[in-house]
């Protein structure tokens, strides 16, 4: 397995971080802290065992429950050993910033202005940070769960459409 | 790796265009007429929103320096629908009606990666039929995916012809399609547990009819194309992208297969028993759109190896996952609008069975409920890793889907290839990424 291997390294490299590993449905997770991110990042990509040279995806899950509520999600994955991991990373939306990862893997520029522009989480040292699917002068960040769905007031006369969460079968 | 020059932003893009309108670069050849968008010698031009060479509503805030393109900035958005937030308010089952809009050319992958995500999350598998009807019903998909991607990059580049024989082909997928689910896109076919509906033998006739076809149609447009120096003209060396920038931007699918790298879901991290049909993974050096066009090409070729094998395959067994907690209560069948409650069971269930109302209520309405959990599943879909990013909190509606879609990423690699080229080699560059902008939007 070579889930181990990446462990195994974590293990030695990031001892406090590699005991957040969580394995769950056959897939590996792993929690950092902003401040850790960087440097397991720069790590997990050198490091020949472990290899990850391509960053597959990054998205955010909002869990208005927690503390550090806006949580940033890396799913990494190695070309050389053929191995996946996940990398998250959880902030508040007081101080929602996470180092960018752009130098690191340039794919995760227009990533982080999709986590920027749907969950408002701050990519430091991103070299264009702007919104990207949405338009430039929206208000809010979409996808997070205190933000209502659909109701979008419309640029004709009298016209209004009810939230979709409210005309639908399912309100 | 460091050398990668990554597309900048749109409100870059924009501060340009707007300090251009100081004229600062009054008296160079592009002033002239009155253009205001020139700054030393860089004009400012904007490609689309609406513009027939970018494959629906992608903007290109380009930089020209007479024909050469001196920058390329890609703004996207336009066909944003919020599918993802959308999914996350509705239940289970009804999440694969709204993500198999996303693509509209590769419905069936999205629908497969989806259905798959929400079936490791529930710790499930279909039965050994769907699985098989999967395979066929996405690697024909596939298939007329290329296709259209052959037609519109050679209709782009001016092969006219091309453009008829790619869309008169897919038009036998499709119809091959609508037998089957009823509808031409917008499947909803693929569900969590299994497909919607049966494949019956006439259709199984009509996908064996479509084998015998393809390889003679396949030679023909090579004919038309790989030979062609007009088509080499236009290709081959153009809008390169080696391998090491590929990877950095995160560029998967085709377009890295044609730089040499013989990566594919299929073979990393393969679904529905794909590994056990034979197939190559073809792989050029070239890394230009030549050598796209050739991979995509040997792709077709592959897929139909794989569509054969799986007729062969098809055993008989349920389609659905028995299990009546999870499954879709009803047995559909193919309507003129798409699979439709058949009428022996809605007699069954309104004039026979009180439990079996109250079980379709209750599944069709509520849905069930999947555990807590998160995954990442991927495919491969006819642009690269399409990734499902599902997060369920064990309720019955997905607490957050993310579609990681390989157009999005693709799309990133404009600038690199585009810059330094010329503006008809742009339109190259831009085609043979095969950005389907309802997904890069979503």
């Amino acid at each position: 397995m070579s889930q181990d291997s990446v462990l195994e390294r974590m293990r030695e490299a990031f001892p406090s971080a590699a005991e957040r590993a969580v394995r769950d449905r056959g897939q590996l997770s792993i929690d950092l802290d902003p401040g850790e991110l960087r440097d397991v990042a720069a790590f997990l990509r050198e490091d020949p065992a472990c290899a990850f040279q391509m960053l597959s995806s990054v998205s955010g899950v909002d869990y208005p429950d927690r503390e550090r509520r806006l949580c940033v999600v890396y799913q990494l994955h190695s070309l050389e050993h053929n191995h996946r991991l996940r990398l998250r990373v959880s902030v508040s939306v007081e101080d929602p910033h996470v180092p960018s990862l752009t130098d690191l893997w340039p794919t995760a520029d227009w990533h982080e202005r999709e986590v920027y522009d749907f969950f408002g989480v701050i990519f430091d040292g991103h070299p264009n940070l702007e919104r990207i699917l949405m338009p430039d002068d929206w208000v809010g960040h979409p996808h997070r769960k205190d933000y209502p769905l659909g109701g979008v007031d419309v640029k004709f006369t009298e016209v209004s459409v009810p939230p979709a969460d409210v005309r639908g079968a399912n309100a | 790796m460091g050398g990668v020059r990554l597309p900048a932003g749109r409100s870059e893009a924009t501060d340009g265009a707007a300090s251009a309108g100081t004229r600062a670069g009054v008296g160079s050849p592009g002033t002239q007429g009155g253009i205001d968008h020139v700054t030393e010698g860089v004009m400012t031009v904007n490609m689309g929103p609406q513009h027939p060479a970018t494959h629906g509503v992608l903007r290109l805030v380009v930089g020209l320096r007479g024909e050469e393109v001196v920058s390329c900035k890609p703004v996207v958005g336009y066909l944003h629908t919020g599918i993802e937030k959308t999914a996350e308010y509705r239940n289970w089952v009804q999440g694969v009606t709204l993500v198999t809009r996303m693509d509209y050319l590769a419905p069936l992958f999205h629908e497969l990666g989806y259905s798959l995500a929400v079936e490791k999350l529930l710790g499930i598998e279909a039965p050994p039929r769907a699985q098989v009807i999967r395979v066929m019903m996405t690697e024909l998909n596939r298939i007329a995916s290329h296709l259209v991607w052959l037609a519109s990059t050679a209709l782009d580049l001016g092969a006219l012809s091309m453009m008829l024989y790619g869309f008169r082909e897919r038009e036998a997928i499709l119809a091959i399609f609508e037998a089957v689910t009823g509808l031409r896109m917008n499947h909803a076919y693929i569900r969590p547990g299994g497909v919607a509906g049966d494949v019956d033998d006439e259709t199984l006739e009509r996908v064996l009819d479509f084998v015998d076809l393809m390889p003679a149609k396949l030679a023909e447009y090579e004919d038309l194309l790989t030979t062609n120096p007009i088509w080499i003209e236009r290709t081959r060396g153009v809008a390169v992208l080696p391998a090491d920038q590929a990877i950095a931007l995160g560029v998967t699918g085709p377009m890295l297969r044609a730089a040499g790298v013989a990566f594919d879901v299929r073979r990393t991290d393969p679904y529905c028993g794909i590994e056990g049909y034979e197939f190559d993974i073809p792989t050029f050096e070239g890394a230009d759109v030549y050598d796209r066009y050739r991979v995509r090409v040997a792709e077709i070729r592959e897929s139909l190896k794989i569509v054969d094998q799986t007729v062969d395959r098809l055993e008989d067994g349920p389609f659905m996952i028995e299990d009546p907690k999870l499954a879709w209560p009803t047995h559909l069948s193919v309507a003129p609008d798409g699979l439709g409650n058949s009428p022996q069971y809605v007699r069954h269930i309104m004039g026979e069975s009180m439990e079996a109302l109250i079980h379709h209520f209750k599944m069709v309405t509520e849905g069930f409920k999947v555990p807590a959990g998160e995954v990442y599943v991927p495919v491969e879909s006819p642009r690269g890793e399409l990734g499902y990013h599902v997060v369920s909190d064990g309720g019955a509606r997905p607490y957050r889907v993310h579609s990681r879609e390989p157009s999005f990423v693709n799309l990133q690699a404009t600038e690199t290839m585009a810059k330094g080229g010329l503006v008809a080699d742009l339109v190259a560059a831009v085609a043979s990424i095969d950005p389907i902008m309802g997904g890069v939007d979503r």
